[in-house]
């Protein structure tokens, strides 16, 4: 291969990895890469009798630090589909508003309502054209003239056609609920009721899922987003009295005050204005 | 200057009275079906190093453990798994220690076979002083421990969980030992893939006094959520009751398992290309 000077575009997508070894070789050096945000999550969903029902956590980590106790890792893609999103917090973003975005231009190609396999196949072609470097590992469903559906996506590219799903690190605590407590034809409580005790095993039992359940309800009628349906964490304590302190609650022991406009020369243009 | 291999096979010679044999005692090459050709030696040779247990090779999965009212119960499947097979499928791994305890164990059979003995051993001691004293299930707990973190800290673990139950004077024991020595004592106990399927089941539903037909069949519950979801776990399994009267572990039986949902019957009718 001939060594060109000027660095080529890669043709048509895609990642190019040419700066990979002069990473890895500045990170044996000493520098460190940066931490991404992850959603270490519980992400669930499940079909019941007239549709679907979509769960999630609300905690985003950065390593080991709980960068957001009440995130929204239930998307939007479409009036008739939603998406709960697992894995790299960026990606899951970013890849849910590209494909909503495609999917309203489809709309006006199309002129008809969204299927949910049309996301699907927007969201399988990208990830599998990154090889799995976007990580995201999304639960996709969504009510259309065909009927409820629930797809798993992979990060690779891959997906799963289920009845029940679950995806992120809580995954294992979830599905042991779904395993023991799915039936066909369940309805819309039940499936609430299932839906939210599993988050709630992803919540109590996995470290990388907690605070909060989110759910949305997609029917052939409407679909119900519930922020924050159950708060099983809440603040323990909080002062009664509140946390408002009067002037006077400390005391002052002296008091020095330096006019800074003695320090400040103004030696081009205008001083700025006194407020 | 001789060999130190070479004088020890020239003494064997003469202990035989002179029979050849012809065996080399070099460094063997040992291929196992899990992993790269490992060195190992049959005696100690200048310059190399003395390599233990590196990895498991016949392993048992997970054992779930809770208290009832009447003592413990103690559940596992009879697999012996080789790697990625099922080699052996009527592998006991639960043992009656003495008349009020039982040990089961997950990871390697022939340590947990190793560790049998040795109890054996332990016990008949004991009943020899004929002091009116048993050892109780905690007794052989602490026990366990000890050998588990000295193993440990001599870098040749017996590579097994283990979970000790019992009862002695009314009192109900229920604990675990891992291959690191790190023990604890619960209401509800498990191993392996239990932890992460069964204990979110144990910890929403397990209570106080159940009688045995509920402890029975919640450990059934958790079991057949493994057995859906754990690779290694195969529909045959044993339950043992541990009272103050006696052990009995039952004969091993198949859980009912529900394959028939009619989501699963043709999952790709609406999004072609997945599975």
């Amino acid at each position: 291969m001939t060594k060109s000077n000027v660095m080529e575009v890669p043709p048509k997508g895609g990642f190019t990895f040419d700066l990979c070894r002069r990473n890895t070789m500045l990170q044996q050096q000493g520098a460190k890469l940066p931490k991404f945000r992850k959603t270490g999550t519980t992400i669930v969903g499940l079909i019941f009798k007239d549709g679907v029902i979509l769960g999630a956590d609300t905690r985003a980590t950065e390593g080991e630090i709980v960068c957001d106790k009440n995130c929204e890792k239930i998307h939007y893609l479409a009036p008739n589909i939603s998406c709960c999103g697992a894995g790299t917090a960026a990606d899951t973003e970013n890849v849910t508003d590209m494909v909503s975005s495609q999917l309203v231009l489809h709309r006006y190609a199309t002129g008809r309502e969204s299927r949910v396999v049309t996301a699907l196949t927007m969201l399988k072609s990208h990830l599998f054209r990154y090889q799995g470097q976007v990580s995201a590992a999304l639960v996709l469903g969504g009510v259309d003239v065909t009927g409820p559906h629930l797809h798993a996506v992979y990060p690779h590219g891959s997906t799963d056609t289920l009845p029940f799903a679950t995806m992120g690190s809580g995954s294992l605590a979830a599905m042991s609920v779904f395993e023991s407590r799915y039936k066909e034809n369940l309805t819309k409580e039940e499936g609430m009721e299932i839906v939210s005790a599993a988050i709630c095993a992803g919540i109590f039992n996995d470290l990388g899922s907690g605070s909060n359940v989110d759910l949305c309800i997609i029917t052939k009628a409407r679909k119900e987003y519930l922020r924050n349906y159950q708060q099983p964490n809440p603040r323990s304590y909080s002062r009664s009295k509140g946390y408002d302190f009067k002037i006077g609650h400390t005391a002052v022991l002296s008091t020095k005050i330096t006019q800074l406009r003695q320090h400040v020369q103004v030696l081009e243009g205008d001083a700025m204005e006194e407020e | 200057m001789h060999h130190p291999q070479v004088l020890r096979s020239q003494m064997r010679w003469e202990c035989h009275g002179g029979q050849e044999e012809s065996k080399q005692e070099q460094i063997y090459v040992g291929r196992s079906l899990m992993g790269p050709p490992t060195p190992f030696t049959l005696m100690p040779m200048p310059g190399v190093p003395i390599t233990h247990t590196q990895q498991p090779y016949v392993t048992g999965t997970s054992v779930l453990g809770l208290i009832y009212e009447g003592g413990v119960l103690i559940a596992a499947d009879t697999a012996g798994s080789y790697g990625s097979t099922t080699r052996f499928k009527s592998v006991e791994r639960m043992k009656a220690v003495s008349n009020n305890t039982l040990l089961g164990a997950s990871g390697e059979i022939s340590d947990f076979q190793a560790i049998t003995q040795l109890l054996d051993r332990l016990i008949v001691a004991d009943a020899m002083w004929d002091d009116g004293n048993d050892l109780g299930p905690l007794d052989i707990h602490n026990y366990l421990t000890r050998v588990m973190y000295n193993r440990r800290n001599k870098f040749d673990p017996l590579w097994n969980t283990l979970i000790l139950g019992g009862v002695k004077n009314g009192v109900k024991h229920l604990g675990s030992v891992s291959m690191i020595g790190v023990h604890y004592v619960d209401n509800h106990i498990a191993t392996g893939f239990g932890i992460h399927l069964a204990q979110p089941i144990f910890r929403e539903e397990w209570k106080e006094n159940m009688t045995l037909e509920e402890g029975t069949r919640l450990l059934e519950k958790a079991l057949l959520v493994l057995f859906y979801r754990d690779r290694s776990a195969i529909n045959k399994i044993q339950v043992a009751n541990v009272t103050e009267d006696g052990v009995h572990i039952s004969q091993p039986y198949a859980l009912k398992s529900e394959w028939n949902l009619e989501a699963f019957k043709n999952p790709t009718a609406s999004a072609a290309g997945s599975w």
